[in-house]
Formats: C-alpha cells, structure tokens, sequence
C-alpha cells in the first residue's frame, strides 16, 4: 500500500501525507473543489484511472458543508481513489469535469438535480434526472427534503426534444411503454426516412427514490433493496452493498461463503448472457434458436430453484457470507448439470453464426469504437466488446477470484456480433471458473460474525462486476451508526450515452437488435 | 436448414402438460399461530412491513401477514423462536383485494407472565372471494370467452416480475396454449398486467395507457410492489406504491417476483378459469 500511495502522490503533485489509506484497496485524497479538475486529468493521464462514480453528499449538519466525491478505479495500484472536496452551501457550485471526461456528463447532472449542486462549465449543464412537470428547487437527496414529501407538479409536460428540419425528415417517438414486456423509458429517433440522424433518451420514469430510501431502512434491510435495484442483477447488486457493509464493519467472509459467492454472481452472469443472446435472435426473427436460448435459460432458473430456492437467485447472498449452502450431492448435480449446458450452449452458438441471415444483421451493426468506448467511461462486457480490456474481478480482486483461473475476454470489433461473442466467451469462462469453485470448495462456516452497530461516521466502497458491468456501493454512516448516505452506480448509468452514440448511422430497424446487444437496465439507472 | 430441423426434432415438445402440479421448494411462509406467541421477532425482522404486530389492549394482541408485501425474503421463518413460521410449497396465489391478501390473528395476554396465546383469526374486511369472483365474472360478462390478449406495463419495477412475465411466454410453460397472448398496444389489450410500484414519473403514462385500453379493461397488479408498494414503500416523493393508488385492481399477484406458473394462474383467476386463492390455508382456517 505504501507504494501505491507514494505513487498516487506522485501523479497527483500533492504531499505523501495526504493521500489517506481509508482501508485496503481504497484510498482518500481531501481537496478543494477548485483543483478537482487537475486531479482529475492526472488520475486520468498519470494513473490510468477510470472514473468508478461521481456524487454528493449532505453533510451541512455535521460539518455545514455538501461534500463531493470522485470516485477513480486505479487497476494498474489494484486500489480505488476518492478525490472529496467540501462545498460551500452558500455557493453551491464546483467545477465540472465533463468536458475532459465524458464519463462525468450524467453524474454531474444528476447532483444537480437531487442536491442543487452546479457543475460550472459543464457543456449541457441541463436536467438529466428529473422530469420537466418537476419543480425547480426541490433537491430530494438534501437532507431538509423529507422522504414523503408529495412534490406537486409543474404544469406543461413537453419536453424541448432537439428539432429536425428538412425534407422528408422527421422524428419517431417511442415509449416510455414499449411494445415489449421491457422496462419504460422514452427513444426519441431523429431519422431522414430508415437512416437515424440521432437518437436522444429521456429516462428515469421508474426512479423510485432507492438512494433515498436506504438512508430510511435499518443497514441489514438495506440488503434487499439492494437486491431489488435492477431485478436481473439480484445477487450482483446485494453482493456489492454486502461488500460495502462488510468493509466498513471490518468483517472477514469465510472461504466456503467467498466460494459461494463466486458461484452465485457466475450463474447470474451465465442466465442474463444466455437469455440476452435469444433476444438477439428474438430481435432479428431467428425463432429456433430463440426459443432454445429461452429453454436454456429456464434450465439455469430451475437449477438455482432446486438448489438454492429461488430462480432469480434472490435472498441468496447475505451480509457477512451467504445464506444457502451447497451439499456435496449439490455441487455434483450443480456440476453435471453445467456440463450438459455447455454441449447445448455451443450448439446455440454455432447455428447462430454459421447462419448468414443472421450474421448478416449483426456484423458491423451499432458499433462502438474503442476510442469512443474509452472516452465515453463504456464499462463492462460492452466496453470488452470494444476492446477495453477491464474487468474488476482480475483488477479489483474480491471474494474467491484470487485464487481462480479465468481469462477476461476482449473483442475488437464494438459491433453487435462482438457484444454477441462476448457473452458467449464469458460464458465459457464463467464455466470454467464454477467448475474450479465445485471442485475445491472450502469446508467453513458460511458467515462472519457481525457487529450490533456499524461504526459511525464512516465510509466504505463495495464493487461487483456483474454480467452487465460493475456494480459499486458507497455507504456512510451517521454518529449512530446507521445509514445516512447510500450511492449506488449501475453499469447502465454509464452506458446509456454509449448506446445513443452508437445508434445515428443505422437504421430503423437494427435499433432493437443494438438494444438489446448492450440491454441496458433502466431501473439500476433511475434507481 | 437440415440441421435446425433436426435440432427441433431432436429436441422434441418442451412444453409442460400440467405446469400447475410443480410445487417449488419455497413459496410463501405460513404461520403455525398456534406456536407463535406474537412476540414481534418476525415483525421487526420484516424489511416490508408485512407483518405487524399490535396490542390493541393491554390483554389483547394482534398479528398480520399480508401476502401482498411479503418478498420471500425467509427473514421470519430463520428469526422465530419458536419456529413457528415454515415455508409452504404454495405458490399460485391471486386474489381480487389487498385485504384478501392478509391474515390477522388474535393473542389473549396472560398478565401475570406476558405471554400470548393464540385465540383466534380475525376475519377480515371486504369482499370475499367468492363475492369478488362473481362480481368480476359479472363485469365482464362472458365477454373473453377463452381467449385473452394482455399488455404489460412496467410502472416502476426492478424488472424481476418482467423477466418473469417474459418467462411465461417461453417454450417450457407456453402462455398461449391458454388462449392468452402479449400484445403491442393497450388498444388491442383486453387486460393490462402491471408491474409497480408505481413511480410518479410513470403515473400519468399509466393512466393514459388505461385510458387506450377497451372496456371491460381488466387490471392484474403483479409482485409485492405492484400489490402494496412492497420494499420500495408507498407515498415517498418518487414512489406512490401499489397499482391500487393510481388505477382499480381487479386481481393481484404477490410474490417477488411471482414464479411464471403463479403469473399464469393469476391470469387464468382473471378469466375466470381457475380459482382464486389467498396464500396457504392457515391454521384453524
């Protein structure tokens, strides 16, 4: 760690001391909102950091300041930095990173809307979180905002969607109830006939208020509303905030439970890749090999039903370990059964790409340049696709995966077919990796003993990478102990600007099929 | 070609003939009131609220499970020490209020001890089933007949009741063997199967897709969240809560999220097909 920091110092400009070891792999630089910027572009350019998430946070009562984090994945230090300046309520505005660093663009507004935050100099300082009909002035994340308040709405409900001008140009409105069984959102198409000249998103109709209502609910609750984030990402979502409590309380999980745990994130990942591939050939009228991805998806459902009651694997993770075992004859059938689901999902594959007429529709569909992925902040398996080789189960080791075999896999062509193919190479490793688990599972207690109270007036970062992408908590807690500030960061928050980058160019019709080669979740975004 | 024909025959009819007759190893908890003593572990270890307890007298207590709120979560079944809370292999439950949902039962207190003794189950307010069933078969009037065309709208949900929802429709449990089939638009929609909660920024896009919607419109509300707000609450600035704050619910589905074959059966409930049922039969019920 000593080097790490001397390193971190180092690329900073700034005194070895004040670069703070909060606890391991996770350290603290306290600034002026001013230098942010220059941090910023030396973590970037000197640490080869990534940005992890951006946010604010209420702390007028404590100390009568708002506090603002950048949160940066450092993966060559293997350790995460928070860059934190104070904020004067009397002045509420800091500067903005988003010009130099896309990846803020959406964070930034979003303290904006729920803190009443400026980011001074940002290029489209504008609302990304809160609908027009919401007044102005009314900051739900502060402090002084109470949970029920019952904001009334503003009148005119019209959103100032970017004009087209031109002959035979026009716009296609779609949603926010789609005509799927899919979540809500609005696509607002910019097209000249079947080509888009653009396409803007207005998100954020199932925010349900969740960063909010953690601060509400006692820190072992807090586990299932972390579940129910984003409904395909259970136990990716409950493992990350687990992390977070665990961190912060100074727990050590036991081997068979870090085993565990590998096992239940790596079948999630195997059932959302499975399913999000026959939505591909859903999505261009293959239909055999649809259904048989929907088949095979049900399989991996039934198989966590009968070994951990629960298809979606829900309530499986808990804080401190987890909550289902695995008997001996359970790893065995667990691992028998995933053999014959390999032979199944080769075949899958390979009838998909062998088919021209599907080939023909994803290969140089929806593509995301490198460059364009790395400076957009694209994370996860769509940023993989693109060739950005990250992924924080080899970069930010956790659980069991020290010690386990696996390759990250990264195509290079940022089309449909690559986000394609990475599902299914991950897939294969996620296999690959269960098999590891099943075979040399630790025989320990399934759970750390855990404090009444967490410790007061602290912090603590947890992260997943999950099937979509990392999934990180940061939690804190008031002079009691309990919740006073939960940020969670989805995947999808950064990749939705990935995903109306990629769309202009293409037509109509390809855009389901783009869609769903990122399948962006809408309710971890708007949370 | 040759070869996809022959992977399709090869695999066969995947579809289960009787997809009621699975009963999973959870479904949801039931309560043995006879050992229960009320003494409120399970209610403070419930993150939904759907048990409470409360004294209404010094020598009278109470307490409810409402399945509406319950997300399955098995907090109350490993905290009760007097093991009195046990998982059911129930699954298929629907009914046709959020009353209908929930269980009360009432606890005399001895005064000298403390303890509290089961003594009876409180009926509760509203409709019965049977009540409710006749009234819906009577607003729909024979109109459906055997075929059924469903849009789902997603009002706020973590997306867990959609993937569900979606599971329906796949080759193992074939939704349209039954006569019922997803449509694209509310216009052609004879039922509308929302999720929730229901979030103020989708409330008025609710409302609207009601208002496409054809009469008799018939509305299932589906999961915890979408029957009673469930581990999101109701009434916060960004949630209004369960379906029934926004739109009449004809039927509700709890669960979270609902299996595909409870989903099934609270659509078959809907038509009239199949028969509603309120969660495990309860002790001395």
């Amino acid at each position: 760690m000593r080097s790490a920091i001397a390193r971190v110092a180092a690329a900073l400009g700034v005194p070895e001391r004040s670069v703070r070891d909060r606890r391991a792999a996770e350290l603290v630089v306290e600034t002026d909102a001013v230098a942010l910027p220059a941090l910023a572009d030396s973590v970037s350019t000197g640490l080869d950091g990534r940005l992890a998430s951006l946010f604010a946070c209420d702390e007028r009562e404590a100390s009568g300041r708002f506090r603002l984090h950048h949160v940066w994945s450092l993966p060559g230090l293997r350790t995460f930095l928070d860059i934190t300046a104070p904020i004067d309520p009397a002045e509420p505005s800091y500067p903005s990173i988003a010009a130099k660093h896309p990846a803020a663009n959406w964070f930034e507004r979003e303290v904006m809307d729920f803190f009443g935050l400026a980011p001074a100099g940002h290029p489209n300082p504008s609302r990304v979180a809160l609908h027009d009909d919401w007044p102005d002035g009314a900051w739900a994340l502060r402090k002084d905002f109470p949970h029920d308040r019952a904001v009334p709405r503003t009148p005119g409900d019209f959103h100032p969607f970017r004009p087209v001008t031109g002959e035979g140009v026009f716009q296609i409105p779609v949603g926010p109830v789609h005509a799927g069984v899919i979540e809500p959102g609005h696509f607002r198409f910019g097209v000249a006939g079947e080509p888009v000249l653009y396409l803007q998103l207005r998100l954020f109709y199932v925010h349900k208020g969740i960063e909010k209502r953690f601060e509400r609910l006692p820190w072992r609750h807090g586990l299932f509303l972390a579940e129910s984030l984003s409904g395909d990402t259970a136990v990716g979502h409950a493992l990350a905030y687990a992390h977070a409590v665990e961190r912060l309380a100074g727990a050590i999980v036991p081997p068979r439970a870090q085993a565990l745990r590998v096992a239940l994130v790596e079948l999630e990942r195997i059932y959302n890749h499975t399913a999000d591939i026959g939505a591909l050939a859903t999505d261009v009228a293959f239909t055999v090999p649809a259904a048989r991805a929907q088949a095979l998806r049900e399989g991996i459902l039934r198989l966590n039903d009968e070994l951990f009651g629960t298809r979606m694997l829900r309530g499986t993770i808990a804080i401190g370990g987890v909550k289902r075992d695995l008997s001996p004859q359970g790893c065995e059938r667990l691992g028998a059964r995933l053999r014959a689901f390999e032979r199944e999902f080769d075949d899958l594959i390979t009838q998909l790409i062998d088919a021209g007429t599907f080939t023909d529709r994803v290969d140089g569909t929806g593509i995301l340049s490198n460059q364009a992925a790395r400076d957009l902040g694209i994370v996860g398996m769509a940023a993989r696709a693109s060739g950005v080789d990250a992924d924080l189960r080899r970069d930010h080791v956790y659980d069991a995966y020290e010690g386990l075999r696996f390759e990250v896999p990264v195509e290079k062509g940022g089309d449909v077919r690559a986000r394609l193919m990475i599902r299914a190479r991950e897939v294969e490793q996620s296999l690959l990796i269960l098999h590891q688990v099943l075979d040399a599972m630790p025989d320990t207690p399934l759970l750390a003993p855990l404090p009444e109270r967490l410790p007061a007036s602290s912090s603590a970062l947890g992260w997943v990478e999950a099937w979509r992408g990392p999934c990180t908590h940061w939690i804190a807690t008031d002079q009691r102990g309990e919740l006073t500030r939960v940020k969670v960061t989805d995947p999808s928050f950064f990749n939705w600007p990935g995903l109306a980058h990629v769309v202009p160019g293409n037509i109509v019709p390809d855009f389901p099929v783009i869609n769903k080669s990122f399948n962006l979740s809408y309710s971890g975004n708007d949370r | 070609m040759f070869r996809i024909i022959s992977t399709s025959l090869r695999t066969g009819i995947l579809t289960e003939a009787r997809p009621f007759d699975v009963h999973p190893s959870f479904g949801f908890p039931v309560i043995d009131f006879n050992r229960c003593t009320a003494c409120g572990e399970c209610a403070r270890a419930c993150p939904t609220g759907a048990i409470e307890t409360r004294t209404a007298e010094p020598e009278v207590k109470t307490l409810s499970l409402s399945y509406a709120a319950c997300i399955q979560c098995r907090e109350c079944v490993s905290c009760c020490p007097e093991q009195a809370v046990s998982v059911s292999h129930d699954v298929d439950v629907a009914a046709y209020t959020r009353e209908q949902l929930a269980q009360t039962a009432s606890f005399t207190v001895d005064q000298a001890t403390g303890r509290a003794t089961f003594k009876e189950l409180v009926a509760g307010p509203g409709l019965s089933l049977s009540d409710s069933a006749a009234r819906l078969r009577e607003r729909i009037h024979g109109r459906l007949g055997r075929s059924l065309h469903v849009r789902q709208v997603d009002a706020g949900s973590c997306n867990g009741c959609e993937a569900e929802i979606a599971a329906t429709a796949n080759p193992l449990y074939d939704l349209e063997r039954f006569g019922i089939h997803l449509v694209a638009s509310p216009r052609h929609a004879d039922l509308l199967l929302v999720t929730g909660p229901v979030t103020r920024n989708m409330e008025i896009a609710l409302r609207r897709t009601y208002e496409a919607t054809p009469e008799p419109r018939i509305v299932v509300a589906v999961g915890a969240c979408g029957s009673s707000g469930g581990i999101f609450g109701e009434g916060t600035y960004a949630a209004i809560g369960g379906v029934d704050r926004v739109l009449p619910v004809d039927v509700y589905i709890p669960g979270c999220p609902p299996r595909p074959q409870a989903i099934l059966n609270g659509l078959l409930v809907a038509m009239g097909v199949r028969a509603a049922r309120v969660g495990p039969a309860p002790v001395n019920g």
